[in-house]
């Protein structure tokens, strides 16, 4: 499954890029995207496993950059 | 501005003024003489340390927070490091110009972005909002989302019509200028089939909904708008992989120069004087500078958001970029190569020449469009239509089709003979041979020749023109692959200005043409093929970039195709690799401009040349001159 979730106050290029990739190497993801220009995050994950992914994936963004938060 | 950022910027404004208060003090009083732990040297320190926690506060927290993290080459962590540190080596102004000048560099960053975004936003805004659906008589508003395909729905003069469909009453005007970059009008009534995202102008439209609205033609562009910053290019990556890099190699340069150098110097003088060290313009506040210039931002931010300006952009032509990567393989191309019927050519036939044996051209005309009255073949039709483009087109009495050869009619009292020169034949009537490529229909009045009819697929008025911008632009090989007849290959390739053609190839026949074309060609550039859309995804698929044309409503080629050209015009496509060339430019600049002037600055540091100043034009001014250059991509014509 493939889902978009939006983005704010995500406000450095730079961090987009750090979450994107802590992201992805959270086991059980099979893609994560971290779109700085258009605010956008996109997780994919496994149907069984996404909502527990999305959370691991939700804390590690918190963990990069404590200012954005992920719209669920 | 967002509320956060004119909090900000308040913050910047009274910092400033509170740093600016110590700047001007600075001069008048001499805070130096009296020594750094003096009272007076204590009212100094407090009057730019005001100002430095009124606007840094929140970095250094978030250095803090980031370290907590794990996050070490944090920006927040390098920029509190280096304005701390001229804070105690006492170079109180311009510690807390870092953070300020810093702060304002962010703020602009984020405004700039910010309305890149939506102006960008703004460009692709087909989004339709409501849908007036009829259901049991009644009209009413609903999102279009929630409309079936087969329900009817009602487009009002000013709306933007919300869902693909037939139109089963009414007329009215179409501006499908969103969509296409065309301010031409489509007329449109009973019968034809509207697309979702063109605007109705004038008339009352009833549509019954042909797909739902997931699979409109509004929702796949969109689609295809929002999913190209994924595909990024090869550019992105590397500055990806350069801003890992980049940063801990100036910090480790950093800690280098701050000691190595320092240690040295103080050692000969057996640690006596430090002054060289850690004093005023020393190694320590060199290093101080390198960290000021450690962030890659400039980079990071404005080459995707040239690519993301220069897909922006392109979409107003009705140019659709599936993806950055694409854009930088379209501006690096140098073959060209084309389908023929419906890409260089309109596809539908025309009368190209009428020649006439004894009577004038219209006459010629009129009798055959009149004997051809009946028929339904394309030939027939494009005699006919073009009969009552001229007006000439008289009336027929007892038309006989002949199946295979043409039509025998009755025209004014004549009999009139019109088909190919089979008929001629058939009939005894002797003809000419003509070596004019295309499909020839032969006339024939009362056993007499009376001469013949052209017929052949024009070529797009637009060709020419747009075959020479891409010679001149690109030093372009053009190629034109078709499986149409030589003759006919030849004189639209002559016409067009084609370099070298492939006639009377079979499907995949093009495909192996574009294979042996894509081993030929230059090395470091790329080959783009000029498609349809129909049956030739295969070689769409095999170029470095494939372009689908006149692709409005067609999905096979909205899916086929890397870049899709919604309307039918040739000349787009000089117009999109222009922007990618452009687009290219400016990201290369930015790049050589941004690493070439920090470079620059550390070489000039390094020896004590320039001052923590240049070092923080170094960050903010590059960022902000980069992002401007940016910008640029949005609005390349």
């Amino acid at each position: 499954m493939k889902k978009t979730f939006k983005l704010i106050d995500l406000d450095c290029a730079h961090c987009a890029a750090k979450m994107e990739e802590a992201v992805k190497k959270l086991p059980g993801v099979t893609n994560a995207s971290v779109n700085f220009l258009q605010q956008k995050f996109t997780l994919e994950a496994p149907d069984d496993q996404f909502d527990e992914i999305l959370k691991a994936a939700v804390k590690c963004c918190k963990d990069v950059e404590p200012d954005c938060t992920i719209k669920i | 501005m967002s509320k956060k950022q004119k909090k900000t910027l308040l913050r910047i404004i009274i910092a400033a003024v509170v740093w600016l208060t110590g700047f001007v003090l600075e001069h008048i009083i001499d805070f130096d003489s009296a020594g750094r732990f003096s009272v007076m040297g204590i009212i100094h320190l407090a009057i730019f340390a005001a100002a430095y926690l009124i606007i840094g506060w929140d970095i250094l927290w978030k250095a803090i927070r980031n370290i907590a993290h794990g996050q070490v080459f944090d920006e927040n962590f390098l920029m509190s490091i280096a304005s701390i540190g001229a804070m105690i080596i006492g170079e109180y102004a311009e510690g807390g110009a870092v953070m300020i000048l810093y702060q304002i560099g962010e703020l602009f960053q984020g405004v700039a972005v910010g309305k890149s975004r939506r102006s960008i936003a703004e460009m692709v805004d087909i989004n339709p909002e409501f849908a007036n659906v009829e259901r049991d008589g009644v009209v009413s508003e609903v999102d279009p989302s929630d409309v079936a395909a087969g329900e009817t729905i009602v487009v009002r003069p000013g709306e933007r019509v919300p869902l693909d469909g037939t139109v089963i009453s009414g007329s009215s005007e179409l501006n499908t200028a969103a969509l296409t970059g065309e301010s031409a009008l489509r007329a449109v009534a009973e019968g034809d089939e509207v697309i979702s995202g063109c605007i109705n102008t004038n008339g009352l439209l009833k549509v019954k909904v042909s797909r739902p609205y997931s699979d409109s033609t509004v929702a796949r562009i969109l689609e295809l708008v929002e999913n190209s910053t994924e595909n990024k290019a090869k550019t992105e990556n590397f500055i990806t992989k350069f801003a890992r890099i980049y940063t801990p190699i100036v910090v480790f340069a950093a800690i280098a120069l701050a000691i190595i150098p320092g240690v040295i110097q103080s050692a000969m003088n057996g640690f006596t004087d430090l002054s060289g060290w850690i004093g005023e313009d020393g190694w320590v506040y060199r290093a101080l500078s390198f960290l000021v210039v450690s962030c890659p931002c400039a980079l990071v931010i404005s080459v995707p958001l040239s690519y993301f300006g220069g897909i922006g952009g392109a979409s107003r032509y009705g140019i659709m970029i599936k993806g950055a990567n694409f854009m930088e393989e379209l501006a690096k191309a140098q073959t060209f190569v084309f389908d023929k019927t419906g890409t260089l050519t309109k596809g539908s036939f025309a009368v190209t020449e009428v020649v006439p044996e004894g009577m004038t051209e219209n006459e010629l005309l009129g009798i055959c469009a009149a004997a051809e009255t009946y028929s339904t073949h394309p030939i027939a039709q494009s005699i006919i239509a073009e009969g009552k483009k001229r007006g000439v087109t008289t009336t027929a009495a007892d038309a006989e089709e002949i199946a295979g050869y043409g039509v025998k009619a009755t025209v004014n009292n004549s009999t009139a003979l019109v088909g190919n020169h089979r008929l001629m034949e058939r009939e005894n009537i002797p003809t000419p041979t003509v070596e004019t490529p295309g499909t020839v229909v032969h006339c024939a009045i009362d056993g007499k020749y009376a001469g013949y009819i052209v017929i052949s697929d024009e070529i797009k008025p637009g060709t020419p023109s747009a075959l020479a911008a891409l010679k001149k632009h690109c030093n372009a090989k053009t190629v034109m692959l078709t499986g149409d007849r030589r003759a006919a290959a030849e004189a639209v390739a002559k016409q067009a200005g084609i370099d070298e053609f492939h006639a009377e190839l079979l499907p995949d026949g093009k495909v192996s043409q574009v294979e042996a074309l894509y081993e030929a060609k230059p090395e470091n550039t790329t080959l783009v093929f000029v498609g349809d859309g129909m049956n030739d995804a295969p070689a769409l698929a095999r170029a470095d970039v494939g372009i689908a044309m006149g692709a409005m409503g067609s999905d096979a080629a909205i899916e086929a195709a890397d870049i899709v050209l919604m309307n039918d015009n040739i000349e787009s496509l000089p117009t999109a690799v222009r922007i990618s060339k452009k687009t290219h430019a400016i990201v290369m600049q930015n790049i050589i401009f941004a690493i070439g002037v920090k470079v620059l600055i550390m070489l000039l540091t390094a020896v004590g040349i320039t001052s923590m100043w240049v070092a923080i034009f170094g960050d903010v001014g590059v960022a902000i001159i980069a992002i401007l250059n940016a910008m640029r991509s949005m609005r390349i014509k």
